[in-house]
């Protein structure tokens, strides 16, 4: 009797799940995709079809427009937003925070990961617990530094505030890698002669790539969505503006119509995704690696 | 472990360095430790440098900052250690927005943490198992967590519009909405359910969903991993115990799971108590939704107060370890099994 009862408990359980799965699933694809959907399709519109029919979840044939595009692209002495400036920025800056974060992380990691010296436990704990620490304590001091230095309104400064940002995560990444490189395959280099360096360079790195590129795409996402230094130190310059920095300073007005901005959000959100996906799932387990022990 | 190998890729859990040096050692028992201090030391020097120059010395006058009267303009021409006093702490205690603006990111940083741990963890239960389309739907989740911050806000934004957002559109069509209702700039709204009134801080759940929804996928992905290193025999002996789905979720998974949860829960508390972007750019901080990092940027932007806004960012700091201190204390247990 029992038996039978937790059965059908068991079936019906079963049942309602199996149900509730999909709708879980289909809920879960429908706020995922709608948002990106909707902006894509507000960059193809006119402003005047939104405004006479917000609500409408497509876009008809005459009014698909890419005009959109050009105006948001077109430099601003053309009468255009000028984001292919903002797009070289952004690029140059992210590009000089990846550079510079694996050279100042690949050797921390390396340490970490490898060498037992003196206090390495506390170095590792030192170099997460930086991650854990506010950006707007960061902030307010980096903001009097710059402003001292003359830096603020310069992107290579904007590069070395990311530096700090990223450098904790990319030596979290790379030692999660790192350590499951073997000793042995070091110690067949030490044998054969190689020196640390030697070792470092021509046998680690080149086993590390994957890692190097995961870590190396994770800190330019960071980098090139990063708003808040961008917004301290360059707002005041709008020939330094970074993608994201020029779309929040211009939606905030008037004057700019909303869908020649949602141009300029997919200009800007294009780049990351695309990366996103080239290299998804070296990304994913670059970043979880170590969620999985037991 | 000293013997492991060559080309066997074992994961190593307890520090690595440990095998390599006893390696060594054995090879070169005099001075191999020390020459792996040595080198550890070379390689970490770069690394540290860095940190120390733009991480650690930029937080230590913060708080050299906070002690002192420090404008902006008068920054060039002042030292190290000036006047000092305490009358930066005593604005922010004082000042009229302070303990309601404490209160408002804990209610933030608790519900965005909430509800984004929640949702990815409903998310990896729901993608467990393989079905059509699973791929593609694993990497379109997590859109929101990679794409630019600014440009998905303002997706929101436009969306939530009360002039011209779709949402507001379709809930005129689909629920009889009489008048648009402004998601992002209204601080009480007041809803009737069963004849009771209730106010409901609009802007600020708003807020809480925007940042469950961007920061999902994050959870999803850590326990989505978790989950597939589960052992399916543990399941499977559950199941021919006659354990329900409910039941082997509450006693099998939910067991295997807390670990990562409470990293997760730690780790997206801290960054959210700490997030200036979101809210800043969804509703500037008004109608209800003034976060402390908002301030903090307030402080230092607006007033160009640098005194002010390092105690302000102070005081924002000390709260978040007291408050981490606390978890620690209690239930510092299962993060410390899983870091």
């Amino acid at each position: 009797m029992t038996r039978k009862a937790t059965l059908t408990r068991a079936q019906f359980e079963d049942r309602l799940f199996g149900v509730l799965r999909w709708f879980v699933i289909a809920f879960l694809a429908v706020i995922t995709v709608a948002p990106f959907y909707y902006m894509v399709l507000l960059s193809v519109k006119p402003i005047d079809a939104l405004l006479l029919d917000p609500g409408s979840l497509w876009v008809s044939a005459k009014d698909f427009t890419l005009s959109t595009y050009r105006d948001v692209l077109k430099s601003t002495d053309d009468g255009g937003q000028g984001f292919v400036k903002f797009l070289l920025n952004s690029a140059l800056v992210s590009l000089g925070t990846v550079i510079l974060t694996l050279l100042a992380a690949v050797p921390g990691a390396y340490a970490v990961s490898r060498l037992k010296f003196f206090g390495h436990r506390q170095v590792s704990a030192l170099f997460l617990a930086v991650y854990l620490f506010p950006a707007t304590l960061l902030a307010v001091p980096l903001f009097v530094i710059f402003a001292k230095l003359g830096l603020s309104s310069s992107l290579v400064g904007l590069a070395i505030v990311y530096v700090a940002q990223t450098v904790p995560v990319a030596i979290y990444m790379l030692k999660n890698y790192l350590v499951t490189i073997p000793a042995s395959i070091e110690e067949a280099a030490a044998i054969d002669g190689a020196g640390r360096l030697q070792t470092v360079r021509k046998v680690i790195l080149p086993l590390a790539l994957p890692s190097l590129m995961a870590t190396g795409l994770y800190v330019f996402m960071i980098a090139w969505n990063e708003f808040l230094f961008a917004l301290l130190f360059l707002a005041a310059d709008p020939e330094k503006w970074t993608v994201s920095l020029g779309l929040a300073q211009l939606s905030n007005g008037v004057e700019v119509p909303k869908t020649i901005l949602m141009a300029g959000s997919v200009v800007l959100t294009i780049p990351v995704v695309l990366l996103f996906f080239a290299a998804e799932r070296m990304l994913t387990e670059g970043l979880t690696s170590g969620a999985d022990k037991s | 472990m000293t013997t492991a190998p060559v080309g066997a890729p074992k994961r190593r859990h307890t520090s690595p360095g440990s095998a390599d040096r006893s390696a060594d050692r054995r090879r070169r028992p005099m001075t191999a430790s020390r020459r792996a201090n040595r080198a550890g030391l070379a390689f970490v020097s770069p690394t540290f440098v860095v940190v120390l120059v733009v991480v650690i010395l930029p937080i230590l006058w913060t708080v050299l900052l906070a002690f002192q009267h420090a404008r902006l303009v008068d920054i060039q021409g002042m030292g190290l250690v000036g006047n000092w006093s305490l009358d930066n702490f005593t604005q922010v205690f004082d000042s009229a927005g302070f303990w309601s603006s404490l209160a408002t990111t804990l209610l933030y940083t608790a519900g965005a943490t909430l509800g984004s741990v929640l949702l990815g963890l409903v998310a990896a239960l729901a993608l467990r198992k393989p079905f059509r389309g699973r791929g593609l739907l694993r990497a379109a989740m997590l859109l929101p967590y990679v794409a630019p911050v600014v440009a998905v806000a303002f997706v929101w934004e436009v969306a939530l519009s009360p002039q011209y957002g779709v949402v507001n559109d379709w809930g005129h069509r689909l629920f009889g909405w009489d008048n648009p209702i402004a998601f992002l700039s209204t601080r009480e709204y007041q809803v009737n359910l069963l004849g009771a009134h209730f106010d409901i801080p609009l802007a600020l759940l708003t807020v809480i969903a925007f940042e469950c929804w961007r920061y999902f996928p994050f959870a999803f992905l850590f326990i989505l991993a978790r989950l597939q290193a589960v052992p399916a025999g543990l399941e499977e002996a559950a199941m021919v115990d006659g354990a329900t789905l409910t039941q082997r979720f509450r006693h099998i998974l939910l067991p295997q799971l807390m670990p990562v949860i409470a990293l997760l829960c730690v780790l997206r508390f801290i960054m959210t108590f700490n997030k200036f972007d979101d809210v800043y750019l969804l509703t500037g901080g008004g109608a209800g939704t003034n976060v402390a990092a908002v301030r903090v940027y307030d402080f230092l932007t607006a007033r160009y107060d640098v005194g002010a806004a390092a105690a302000q960012a102070l005081v924002l700091a000390v709260s978040l370890m007291i408050l981490l201190g606390f978890y620690f204390k209690f239930f510092g247990n299962k993060v410390q099994e899983e870091s």
